[in-house]
């Protein structure tokens, strides 16, 4: 069973009279412990297409298999929990909960999971010391850099030991050698932890990270490569 | 499921994290709560006070005095054409079936002596009949009577007033002062009353029989003139009747021919006070009003504070959902920072409220009470409103899609 199956999934957003084709019933199967990178140009659907891999968004079309389950039938609140549980998402302007630490912010997911205080600061902890960021939990996010503000990102979608990341364009706010840094860091969880990684950018070199490269252009899925 | 535990740590934690609006929106809270309840404590307050006034004078209370009135009304200052008599007190009170009891009045000021103190004060010649006409407990001692009235005795009543100053703590009952060098004996001591609706102090009185007064201290221009007669009618339904019975008995007893203006006027105390009542309940109402507007411009303080912070906080509701919020998690969190904050700055607000009070009763003299109902009312409605604005963008922030809420402008 494929982790992730999504079967002529389409998006479209209507704005006034006309409609706007983000995403044409697109279908592909990720399984797991795949690293994924999609590409395309802006305003190709890719982030449409994550946003709906993370269940932050519905498609107004098709299906999406989530470990073999349809995620179109389930409510708001079970739809929670698979984003608790399952994915963790990375953005590209980080999302942290401002004036909030770095501890605070990485235990959070916790927190709606309802882990009891103890093992919860023992997982943050672990999180916040896996992605190298020891000693700086108690730190704000403007007390941090753009790398590690990721990290703490990455930190946050990791804690809850979800299967799944999800990073949309993790390193268009960093330097190259930051962004070195965030995609190693990605590379080591994809090995180590067999934690699937679907990553969207725009760069060539972020994207021979991955094993695998998938196209968007206009909605549509253009073309799908693995490396040997 | 909701871990209530752990949302009481988010909501926490988000009104730490957000001092500068939590400060605000408790400030709307603290003005609303505080303003109405020392507005209202102030209204209460003056309206009691006249309720007081108003039952230390005595109940469905008429006041006769000589001299005509004058057609736009009452002609204040009366008592120079002294018309009436003992006995035209006598006759009210025997004919006018409306009439429960008179108290005819001859008074004058007087100094007081005992032993080495002195006092200047009013003294009040009138009969028993006064002490009903007043509602006038003793405090100690015994009243004087019809007889000491009949054979003009020495004998006297003290205000506490009198007693404070000529005595201290001890008994007076029993001990003999003078009056204008007249000695008298004290039969009893009349209850503290307090002051009158024109702000005197109705213990600084003394009572003596009427017979005395004319006797022995104020005179007489002919026999048995007194300065006023006051009547206790049956009851307040009878005030109108009594009023008009006086009137025509006095017309009778006075020879006033029918197209001749009185000679005397009869004046209804209980009325004028339920004037004076029903102003004071205007006042209330007023500052009610003006408390109304600062609990009002105190809820929109805290509306502003919280739809400015809505897209700040839309993001935030974003980004919980996106790492596995649920609905009622994200609730429940806005409806407990509301009541937080409602809690605390309606507790400061009763607080400053109930103490600005006090401070205003202290430097004005104002009488101030806090009434529960204040408390309540403004309590519960800046609660209300910090619950609504507070809970109100995040519940439809809740319905929002995770991603429009993460991308909300
Ligand atoms: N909320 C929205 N409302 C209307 N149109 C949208 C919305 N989000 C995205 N789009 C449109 O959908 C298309 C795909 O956008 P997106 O998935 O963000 O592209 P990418 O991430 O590849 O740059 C674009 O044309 C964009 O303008
Ligand atoms: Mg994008």
């Amino acid at each position: 069973m494929a982790l992730i199956e999504a079967k002529g999934i389409s998006k479209t957003y209507r704005l006034g009279d006309i409609d706007l084709k983000a995403l044409c019933e697109v279908s592909l199967t990720i399984d797991k412990g795949e690293f994924v990178a999609i590409m395309g140009p802006s305003g190709s659907g890719k982030s449409t297409f994550m946003n709906i891999l993370g269940c932050l968004d519905k498609p107004t079309g098709g299906k999406y298999l989530l470990e073999g389950t349809d995620v179109g039938k389930l409510d708001r609140d079970e739809l929670a929990g698979i984003r608790n549980k399952k994915i963790g998402f990375v953005f590209q302007g980080f999302n942290l909960l401002p004036r909030t630490s770095a501890f605070e912010n990485v235990e959070l997911p916790l927190l709606y999971d309802g882990i009891p205080a103890k093992e919860r600061s023992h997982k943050a902890m672990a999180a916040i010391k896996s992605v190298g960021l020891e000693g700086r939990e108690s730190h704000h996010p403007n007390q941090l850099s753009g790398g590690q503000q990721q990290r703490v990102a990455v930190a946050r979608a990791l804690v809850n030991n979800a299967p799944i990341i999800l990073a949309d364009e993790p390193t268009g706010n960093l330097d190259t050698k930051t962004s070195a840094e965030i995609m190693e860091l990605f590379v080591r969880l994809n090995i180590e932890s067999k934690i699937t990684i679907i990553l969207v950018t725009h760069e060539r070199d972020i994207a021979a990270y991955s094993r695998r490269v998938i196209r968007f252009l206009d909605g549509c899925i253009v073309s799908d490569e693995r490396k040997v | 499921m909701i871990n209530i535990p752990s949302t009481i740590k988010i909501s926490f934690r988000a009104l730490r994290v957000n001092k500068m609006r939590s400060a605000l929106t408790m400030l709307g809270i603290i003005i609303g709560v505080g303003a109405v309840i020392a507005m209202l404590a102030v209204g209460t307050g003056a309206s009691r006070q006249i309720e007081a006034q108003i039952s230390s004078m005595g109940s469905n209370l008429l006041m006769v005095v000589p001299g005509a009135t004058t057609s736009g009304g009452v002609r204040m200052g009366s008592g120079t054409q002294t018309t009436l008599t003992m006995a035209d007190s006598e006759a009210i009170r025997r004919e006018c079936p409306a009439v429960e009891e008179t108290g005819p009045v001859l008074s004058g000021v007087a100094q007081v002596i005992y032993g080495h103190q002195n006092w200047s004060t009013g003294v009040v010649g009138t009969t028993p009949g006064m002490l009903i006409v007043r509602d006038w407990a003793l405090s100690s001692g015994r009243p004087f009577t019809e007889q000491d009235v009949k054979s003009a005795t020495k004998v006297c009543l003290l205000g506490q007033t009198v007693v404070d100053n000529l005595f201290g703590d001890s008994d007076p009952v029993g001990k003999i002062i003078r009056i204008k060098n007249v000695p008298f004996a004290i039969f009893g001591v009349l209850e503290k009353k307090g002051q009158s609706a024109t702000g005197h102090d109705q213990d600084d009185t003394v009572y003596i029989p009427i017979t005395t007064a004319q006797k022995k201290m104020f005179g007489t221009a002919f026999p048995g003139m007194v300065r006023l007669i006051m009547v206790k009618a049956k009851s307040a339904k009878d005030l109108e009747s009594a009023e008009k019975q006086i009137n025509d008995l006095l017309r009778q007893r006075h020879r006033i021919a029918p197209k001749q203006d009185n000679d005397f006027t009869v004046r209804n105390l209980t009325q004028m006070m339920q004037a004076a009542e029903q102003s004071t309940k205007v006042m209330t109402l007023l500052l009610g009003a003006i408390a109304s507007v600062s609990l009002f411009v105190g809820g929109i303080g805290i509306m502003n504070i919280m739809l400015v912070s809505v897209t700040e906080r839309t993001r935030e509701i974003g980004i919980r959902m996106a790492i596995g919020a649920k609905t009622w998690d994200i609730r429940l969190q806005f409806i407990i920072e509301a009541l937080t904050l409602s809690l605390i700055g309606g507790l400061i607000g009763i607080i400053i409220g109930v103490t600005g009070s006090k401070i205003l009763s202290m430097l004005a003299g104002w009488p101030t009470i806090v009434a529960p109902l204040s408390i309540i009312l403004a309590f519960g409605f800046s609660g209300l409103v910090g619950i609504f604005f507070g809970f109100y963008p995040a519940y439809k922030a809740s319905l929002l899609n995770p991603i429009d809420a993460l991308r909300y402008e």
